[in-house]
């Protein structure tokens, strides 16, 4: 765990901003994905390393805020479900899940590849996890949005038969 | 009152027992997954997951089905459910002008930049029943034609465009933390934050027969509804002992802008004033009442008279728009009240021997 905080705040004195962006960008992407997809493509490219738990997957509920008029004050919109877990690897890197749902599996999955991210297998990884989930992710996107702009209309207004 | 009871289990477990039989049906027929119900009554499900007030299509599904499509039922499980979950936070406020719209239209614009975008509605159709869906099978898939090299962005809110004018209230960017009715009792006075959260979570039928009273008159905001849009924005959230925050997932809202007439008084200058809806789900017809409901609500803060409608009264309409409250008061009275009944029976013998009247039984005994 010591050697995992020392390697971290190395790197967060280089550049921080991109590791996090990085990061970040990948703990997204798993929260997005459908159920099951992480796990699969994480048992696709490799055998899972032993880890020991922080906190074994546990579900529980966030409290999602709007704001008034889309812009304005934050206001309690309602919760959503949650399941949140973290784990250590045998060399002391920590990964961490947060994701949508009830769905321990795909946390532990999730966490397994957070904390993989920061030891050597992050190249391969890169290339056989998350580059297929973004091109998913945002293809799926873009089909949406496609059968969106089908529906896209010009109202027309008549003129009334009034004298 | 309600006094406590014992006795007749077997009766109530024979009751259950009957429930789970008539909750099944013929079983003849096949028997509905929670995966079938998730997808083909989705709106079900939305509405479910918006006045249980727990985003999670799966869950909603379940209670739904649990509860033989007794929606207030069923959100009345999922109400249940949440009060068992523990909270790891709160996110960041959603985007929703980031929102990937499957929906977005304007009935004051017609020409606007992002255009109307008409997704998956019953709008325009004839509603004629289609005995087609009646045939097992008999679905036709016909998927509308997708445009090709359309890339997924985001579209301008409506309300913007009048604000470069200065014609419209502004609605400035404010970080606060909002009131919490699920931790803390609902209170009057009420500030917006309050009332919007009572809002989204309120009983359709409610939100929707208050916004019809104001446009019948009841309180008139002359409304217009400048945007709709429905389409999915991304949850972002701080995560503790990470140090920055992350998207942990993707949530389909309904959120309705409503554009609404005002002329001006003591303490405002005449300018289009504002409503707002935003609500878990596909969920329209609810988001535009909840907007209409929120600027008849919003009477004080902009000068306006009281004119004693229903859709004003703060403290009338909070407190009857939650569905479980309601049922749960109002269903309790068909559990044994004996005890009570009782003493009110004694009351009304003694009042009419005191009025003169012997009632039948006296008189025949």
């Amino acid at each position: 765990m010591s050697s995992c905080i020392d390697k971290a705040e190395v790197v967060e004195m280089k550049d921080t901003v991109d590791t996090n962006a990085e990061r970040k960008a990948w703990m997204g992407l798993f929260a997005k994905a459908p159920a099951g997809r992480v796990a699969a493509l994480l048992d696709a490219v490799q055998a899972r390393p032993d880890f020991t738990w922080l906190r074994p997957p546990e579900i529980g509920s966030v409290m999602v805020q709007g704001r008034a008029g889309g812009t304005g004050a934050p206001f309690n919109l309602g919760e959503m479900t949650v399941t949140r877990c973290a784990l250590k690897l045998a060399g002391g890197e920590v990964g961490h899940a947060y994701l949508q749902g009830r769905r321990k599996d795909d946390a532990e999955a999730a966490a397994l590849i957070d904390a993989l991210m920061q030891t050597e297998r992050a190249d391969d990884l890169r290339e056989a996890v998350i580059a297929p989930l973004k091109a998913e992710l945002a293809g799926a996107a873009q089909a949406r949005a496609a059968r969106a702009a089908a529906t896209k209309v010009e109202f027309f207004t008549m003129v009334r038969g009034e004298d | 009152m309600y006094v406590a009871v014992k006795g007749g289990e077997a009766a109530i477990r024979n009751a259950h027992a009957w429930l789970a039989e008539e909750r099944r049906g013929d079983t003849a027929v096949a028997e509905l997954s929670v995966a079938q119900i998730r997808e083909q009554l989705s709106l079900a499900v939305n509405r479910v997951m918006a006045e249980g007030s727990l985003y999670d299509p799966d869950l909603a599904a379940l209670a739904i089905k649990q509860a033989r499509g007794d929606l207030i039922e069923a959100v009345f499980l999922i109400r249940a459910y949440r009060t068992t979950l523990p909270r790891f936070g709160s996110t960041l406020p959603v985007e929703t002008a980031e929102m990937a719209c499957d929906r977005r239209i304007s009935a004051t614009f017609k020409d606007l930049p992002g255009g109307q975008i008409l997704g998956p509605t019953f709008d325009y159709t004839h509603r004629l029943l289609d005995f087609k869906l009646a045939a097992e099978g008999g679905e036709d898939a016909h998927p509308a034609p997708a445009v090709e090299g359309v890339a997924p962005a985001a579209v301008p809110h409506v309300t913007g465009f009048l604000n470069r004018e200065g014609l419209i209230e502004e609605a400035p960017r404010e970080d606060s933390l909002p009131p919490d009715l699920t931790r803390e009792p609902l209170e009057m006075p009420a500030d917006r934050a309050l009332r919007l959260q009572a809002l989204t979570r309120a009983d359709e039928g409610f939100t929707l027969s208050l916004a019809y009273s104001t446009q019948r008159g009841y309180a008139r905001n002359h409304a217009f509804v400048g945007e709709l849009r429905i389409g999915t924005v991304p949850v972002e959230m701080e995560i503790p002992g990470l140090g920055f925050s992350i998207e942990i997932g993707e949530i389909t809202l309904t959120e309705c802008e409503t554009v609404n007439q005002f002329t001006g008084s003591k303490t405002e200058p005449p300018q289009f004033t504002r409503g707002y809806g935003l609500v878990f789900g596909q969920t329209e017809r609810k988001a535009i009442s909840m907007a209409l409901v929120d600027r008849a609500l919003r009477w004080e803060e902009l000068g306006e008279d009281y004119q004693g409608a229903p859709a004003q009264d703060a403290e009338f309409v909070l407190y009857h728009s939650d569905n479980i409250q309601a049922t749960g008061f109002l269903e309790h009275i068909k559990l044994p009240h004996y005890v009570d009944f009782q003493s009110e029976l004694e009351l009304v013998r003694k009042l009419r021997r005191e009025a003169g009247v012997d009632s039948l039984q006296e008189a025949a005994e």
